[in-house]
């Protein structure tokens, strides 16, 4: 069953629209990172997934359910500001949150916190390291045993242990009990090594959506003079130029031609080139 | 704590995805003979606990290792090495190759050149001796 439909998804705020006829499927046990610039539109749609902001046009379906103004059961969402209460222990708020869901297991939380040494279950949450808190609230998150885990921003503010001990915990639940995940970051070099599906998402559109090893096969950077661009054939992405120098992004590119040299693009190579066209798209309508 | 008898480095910034990079390194072990038939490649749980990457890489990595022949996955159990890459010209360090690979080495650290320069160097005498449209 396909953890997360989104057909012709759109969200309006007033006048300015946040995400624009979004239309994607996300296959199952994948990690995708859910990535693009800043006010892009990843927290509206990771949102709308949970069920807390209802779409303005389109449907969004988790495991072939529409969301309407719920979480799915077999959902976890984890907001950016990781809504803890400050003032609880670790210990009273595993069991405030166990009380709130019937679907629960404890022991799961339990074992998630183990992988992090000295997560004292006594201390209150508000004198806790950012990278605590987010630890604990991902390991609640678990304790609803979901089949597909929305992470919004989990990684921003760490620091590069605790960054490291988060994924630790990401990937081994992904291990254990094949989760889809999804996380969001305006930080690509975050996500490139622990996702392998990506949906890139700018200006409130899908500008990319696949396994990342694909995409990047799919994808060519040709370098040659400037004089003879015509003479490279596929989809071009974007491109920059000097007097004398070309340099394009293309997808599904012909062979090489003779001139040219032609190299597989690098994960941020590619992301920037879809940017910069979306920019120039964008520049044109205003 | 792996039980399985070798470990990967991932290297983040080689620019080679993290696949490829396993499946090289476990086709490296293999050459060497650190890897022989019947030895179980590690989960991907372990994988995870010691480098925090993700384990459908790993699985992937050992799928492109089953497809090549080398490796058989067997449910419940593990991923398994099915056959030997390791040759008398690889294997161990008494290795004729190697050892005048060694020698070759000791004269160009006794000539003073650097590590670039034997990369080079190779590399160069490599290419001539493989050409890279020759190569699998």
């Amino acid at each position: 069953m396909t953890p997360l439909t989104a057909t012709a998804v759109g969200k309006r705020y007033g006048r300015r629209w946040a995400v624009r006829d979004c239309t994607f499927s996300l296959p199952e046990g994948k990690v995708v990172a859910l990535v693009g610039p800043n006010g892009a539109g990843k927290s509206t749609l990771l949102r709308m997934a949970a069920g807390l902001v209802r779409p303005t046009t389109g449907e969004l379906r988790a495991f072939d359910t529409p969301v309407r103004g719920r979480i799915h059961p077999d959902v976890s969402f984890l907001a950016q500001d990781r809504p803890l209460h400050g003032h609880l222990t670790v210990r009273e708020m595993i069991r405030l949150v166990a009380a709130l869901n019937d679907r629960w297991s404890t022991d799961r939380v339990e074992e998630m916190l183990a992988l992090q040494a000295g997560v004292d279950r006594d201390a209150t949450i508000r004198t806790l390291s950012a990278g605590t808190r987010t630890q604990v609230a991902i390991a609640l998150a678990l304790g609803r045993l979901p089949r597909l885990l929305l992470l919004d921003e989990p990684l921003s503010d760490l620091d590069p242990l605790a960054r490291d001990e988060t994924l630790r915990i990401i990937m081994a639940e992904v291990a254990d009990r094949g989760t889809t995940v999804v996380m969001s970051s305006h930080l690509l070099a975050d996500l490139r090594e622990v996702c392998d599906h990506m949906l890139l998402i700018d200006d409130g559109q899908v500008q990319i959506d696949g396994d990342i090893d694909d995409v990047l096969a799919r994808h060519r950077i040709l370098v040659g003079p400037a004089a003879d661009e015509t003479a490279v054939q596929g989809a071009l992405v974007s491109a920059t130029r000097t007097p004398r120098q070309t340099t394009m992004l293309v997808r599904d590119p012909q062979p090489t031609p003779h001139g040219w040299t032609g190299t597989e693009p690098d994960l941020e190579s590619l992301v920037m080139g879809y940017l910069r066209a979306a920019r120039d798209r964008s520049a044109r309508r205003d | 704590m792996l039980t399985g008898v070798i470990e990967f480095r991932i290297d983040r910034h080689s620019g080679v995805s993290t696949y490829v990079q396993i499946v090289q390194q476990v086709k490296q072990a293999m050459r060497l003979g650190l890897l022989a038939p019947g030895d179980r490649l590690p989960s991907a749980r372990e994988v995870v606990d010691a480098t925090a990457v993700n384990p459908n890489t790993v699985l992937k990595a050992y799928r492109e290792l089953e497809r090549e022949g080398l490796a058989q996955g067997r449910r419940g159990l593990g991923t398994f090495i099915t056959k030997s890459l390791a040759s008398e010209a690889t294997a161990g360090d008494d290795a004729p190759l190697r050892k005048e690979l060694g020698r070759w080495m000791g004269h160009a650290r006794e000539g003073g050149l650097v590590v670039e320069d034997v990369d080079a160097l190779y590399s160069a005498v490599r290419d001539e001796h493989y050409p890279a449209e020759e190569r699998s």
